[in-house]
């Protein structure tokens, strides 16, 4: 067992603003002659690994980039639609870095570091200086400058946005920086591989343990640090707005090595979805957010009201985002918008098949606006919208439900961005991040990006320089005892030839995950899944079935390993839930509400982030706790009223 | 809705392959094609037989992962759409679906219907970027950029990179691939300075890598899910064309 880690945020000294750039000033650096001596290993290449490899194969290191797509241009960012925020302030609206900073640590509900995400305000506008360097094309204005909009209950016009395509836009630039290196011959490219474990080498992070998921061989990758950038775990939810091989693997592999997980239970439900409609679903569609601008969310008055919504008439329809919060309306963030809709539907007031929806009604907006307007705001997505329901938004009011969508837990890391084991680092949605207990709308593209080209290649070099990693290569005892596992672990699953598909397990485990660790949780349900997911675990390990050979592509297979650690996750899950009993963000616990049924956080106990330290297969893990304190900006109640 | 399908199987790159028959019942016609498929998977893994290898991800038409050969058109007859997109509603009770793998000399199969795409990365290796490091850009908006510039980037910049334009052309040409990449650089400022080489060196690539070169067929646009249109090919020839004269 490696030893117990300290949680040192090691947030340096000065004034907020102040603290970045006299850090990176502080920070040693790697001579140039000698950066191609280092071998750093980068796994996934979404926002934050493409960009990550791309900046240090720039910088003259060597990278070794992984991810399990075909190509490194279709990593899970690619769907990201509405926006990218900075604090450009183009349109003289009052934007700043420090309201910025100031919005996300109070969208976060005062459960982020302030420092980080002071730098994260900073670096923002360098992103988009850098994203129209690389020929994003972002939205513009007729005189050619760039255009903003207003974003997921910002009260300043500050996201810039690429059609409702932004994610691809920005992964595409980061993609083509990326494969500019490996034609270089910087970066060397693996893709269709998943990282299975990490090896550490004398307390050290020195490699990475991958199957070709092709040939199905174990490979061995040796380097002198390694940066997992493999995005989030809402899929431990089975539907989810997520791409359907976005998995928590990776990092939780890194999790049993010793690396300290945290915040597991704020994960964020996205308000805008299409709403599920039966068993056989693969996965939940997300409605850009944006929709919000101009739809109105309501339902019916009356509980049980099963009139078309079209012979509702004006007063018996109940606008309850508008009633309720009059000053942000339906720009209400997320979470609220979330929350919400679950209580309207769990009051009865739900529409369509389920019950489980609500309307998102354009009628007033085209009608005042006009159908062309709407038409090209949201084309894309009205047209998305009747494909998949076959109902046409133009003539009748869309229905829309949250679904998982962004975990803002992940790896513990400190102002650096390195994890509890020295030498690993986690970046973008993997990190436990800079969004608190619930994250802003178009702000993962800016983290993503802003630890990919503006911190890791600063804090990697310090750590290189500081540390001189001693050669080490794949001929290591520790490669080969992991290797060994690893392919253990797997013929364990093979073998057990049981009669239930990894997709069955994933479903029940999902199904729990959402009604008692979702949008909103009790003592008692968070208690039953912690009752539950065992049973599921046993029924897993006696019962899953998987055909085919190890030595071949086997989709089955690779299902099969990610289940298994998605029961783990959402027995954390469930856990770290049941630890923090205060409602803040994305976490609303029942027991911890005011007199209006508004989310209360408990300051006093529990301002701080929670991290979980493995302690070995059957124990309990060790709940770490690194205090947070607020110096600028006060915690005050989260009202949006 | 029932319906019957027949799938190409083929156990490996070299292994002979054939078209199979399978049925699958009691399918919601919300459900995407793809879900259907999952369906016959989980049925056959049940049954403790290999299911159907195929590749998807996002399940909402911009990742390009996923890509099939339904009835014979890429991505199937509805156009405009990705694979992953096609909602069973489309089809009759009781129809019988042929599905292939994307097929191209460029694009070796792997098994079934998955195939390897990544010639496209080899390609866009060779230019498809601005060449700038991450650092001091200067401020975004020092450069105005004309909207309707901007707009006719982005809709050449919407290629999400699935192949469909491949399998489609019957001289397996990446064309539309490759033109709509340069494409979107000539519209942008920051695309000037490299605007030569790209497109010399791309379209080297592309030959390069085994795709046929393009006749005016226009079976790419035809089954573009973004629907990219034909004129990012001609100028990409004309692109090509003044480079060639440009160095000589």
């Amino acid at each position: 067992m490696s030893k117990k880690p300290t949680l040192d945020s090691k947030i340096p000294e000065g004034h907020i603003s102040e603290k970045w750039s006299s850090h990176k000033f502080n920070m040693k650096l790697v001579n140039p002659a000698n950066k191609r001596k280092h071998k750093v290993i980068v796994v996934g290449t979404g926002l934050a690994g493409g960009s990550a490899a791309a900046s240090l194969g720039e910088l003259g290191y060597q990278v070794q980039s992984f991810c399990i797509q075909d190509s490194p241009r279709r990593a899970h960012s690619v769907a990201a639609q509405g926006g990218i925020n900075a604090a450009k302030n183009y349109q003289n609206d009052g934007d700043s870095v420090y309201r910025l900073f100031y919005d996300t640590v109070k969208g976060g509900d005062f459960r982020a570091r302030e420092a980080n995400v002071h730098r994260l305000a900073e670096v923002s506008t360098n992103i988009i200086d850098q994203c129209v360097a690389q020929g994003v094309p972002f939205a513009r204005e007729y005189g050619g400058t760039l255009a903003n909009r207003s974003f997921g209950g910002a009260q300043v016009s500050r996201t810039f946005y690429a059609r409702g395509q932004t994610g691809q836009q920005l992964l595409l630039g980061a993609y083509g920086s990326l494969m500019r290196q490996v034609d270089e011959g910087n970066v060397e490219m693996f893709s269709r591989r998943e990282m299975l474990d990490l090896v550490i080498v004398n307390g050290k992070a020195r490699g990475i343990i991958c199957r070709n998921l092709v040939t199905g061989e174990i490979e061995k990758y040796a380097a002198d640090a390694v940066l997992l950038c493999t995005g989030g775990y809402s899929t431990v939810f089975y539907l989810s707005t997520n791409a359907v091989n976005c998995n928590p693997t990776a990092a939780w592999r890194c999790y049993k090595r010793g690396a300290a997980f945290a915040n597991p239970c704020y994960t964020q439900i996205h308000p805008t979805c299409i709403p599920r409609f039966g068993e056989t679903q693969s996965k939940l569609t997300l409605m850009s957010e944006s929709l919000r601008n101009d739809g109105r969310v309501w339902v019916p008055k009356r509980k049980g009201d099963d009139r078309k919504p079209e012979d509702i008439p004006e007063a018996e329809r109940d606008y309850y985002l508008e009633t309720k919060y009059p000053a942000f309306g339906n720009l209400v963030p997320r979470d609220i918008a979330s929350r919400n809709a679950k209580e309207v539907c769990d009051e009865g007031r739900g529409v369509g098949p389920t019950g489980y929806a609500v309307y998102l009604d354009f009628g007033d907006a085209i009608q005042r606006l006009g159908k062309d307007v709407i038409s090209q705001r949201y084309g894309n997505l009205f047209a998305m919208y009747h494909e998949i329901t076959g109902d046409d938004p133009y003539e009748t009011p869309m229905m829309i439900y949250p679904a998982p969508h962004y975990t803002m837990g992940g790896l513990w890391v400190d102002y650096n961005l390195m994890t509890t084991i020295d030498g690993l680092f986690a970046l973008g949605e993997a990190n436990f991040s800079d969004h608190g207990a619930n994250r802003l709308g178009a702000s993962a593209l800016m983290q993503g990006l802003a630890d990919g080209y503006f911190v890791i290649p600063y804090t990697l070099g310090n750590y290189l320089a500081t540390e001189k990693p001693e050669e080490v290569t794949t001929e290591a005892p520790e490669f080969d005892e992991v290797a060994k596992e690893v392919q253990e672990g797997i013929e364990k699953l093979m073998s057990i030839k049981g009669s239930t598909t990894a997709d069955e397990i994933h479903r029940k485990l999902g199904n729990i995950m959402i009604d008692e660790v979702g949008m909103s949780r009790s003592e008692e349900g968070l208690k039953k899944a912690l009752e539950e997911i065992p049973k599921i675990r046993e029924q897993f390990f006696k019962d899953l079935c998987i055909p085919g050979d190890t030595k071949d592509y086997n989709k089955e297979l690779e299902k099969a390993g990610r289940v298994m650690d998605f029961l783990d996750l959402g027995e954390l899950m469930a856990r770290d839930a049941l630890e923090r009993p205060e409602s803040c963000g994305g976490h609303f616990r029942v027991e911890s509400q005011d007199e209006e049924g508004e989310a209360k956080r408990d300051d006093e106990n529990l301002c701080h982030v929670a991290a979980w330290w493995f302690q070995g297969e059957g124990n309990l893990p060790e709940r770490l706790v690194e205090p947070l304190d607020y110096e600028y900006v006060k915690p005050s109640n989260r009202s949006y009223k | 809705m029932n319906v019957n399908l027949k799938i190409w199987r083929q156990a490996g790159p070299d292994a002979p392959g054939k078209l199979v028959d399978y049925r699958v019942e009691d399918i919601d016609p919300s459900q995407s094609f793809l879900e259907m498929l999952d369906k016959l998977n989980e049925t056959l893994v049940k049954k403790g037989q290999e299911p159907v290898a195929f590749e998807s991800d996002c399940r909402e038409g911009i990742c390009g992962n996923c890509g099939l050969v339904i009835n014979g058109i890429a991505h199937g007859s509805k156009g405009g759409c990705t694979t992953c997109e096609i909602r069973m509603r489309q089809y009759n009770d009781g129809d019988t679906i042929t599905v292939e793998p994307f097929r191209a000399k460029a694009f070796p199969l792997i098994k079934d219907l998955v195939v390897n795409r990544s010639a496209f990365d080899r390609i866009m290796s060779k230019g498809g970027y601005v060449a700038v490091n991450a650092g001091s850009a200067q401020d975004a908006n020092l450069q105005p950029i004309h909207k309707d510039k901007a707009e006719a980037a982005m809709d050449a910049a919407a290629c999400i990179g699935c192949g469909a334009c491949v399998a489609a052309c019957p001289n397996a040409s990446a064309s539309l691939f490759v033109g709509a990449k340069i494409s979107q650089f000539t519209w942008l400022p920051q695309g000037q300075v490299e605007r030569g080489s790209r497109a010399l060196k791309m379209v080297k690539q592309m030959d390069h890598e085994g795709f046929g070169d393009c006749s005016n067929h226009a079976e790419c646009e035809a089954v573009c899910p973004k629907e990219i249109s034909i004129a990012n090919i001609s100028r990409m020839r004309r692109e090509f064309t003044k480079a060639l004269f440009a160095r000589s």
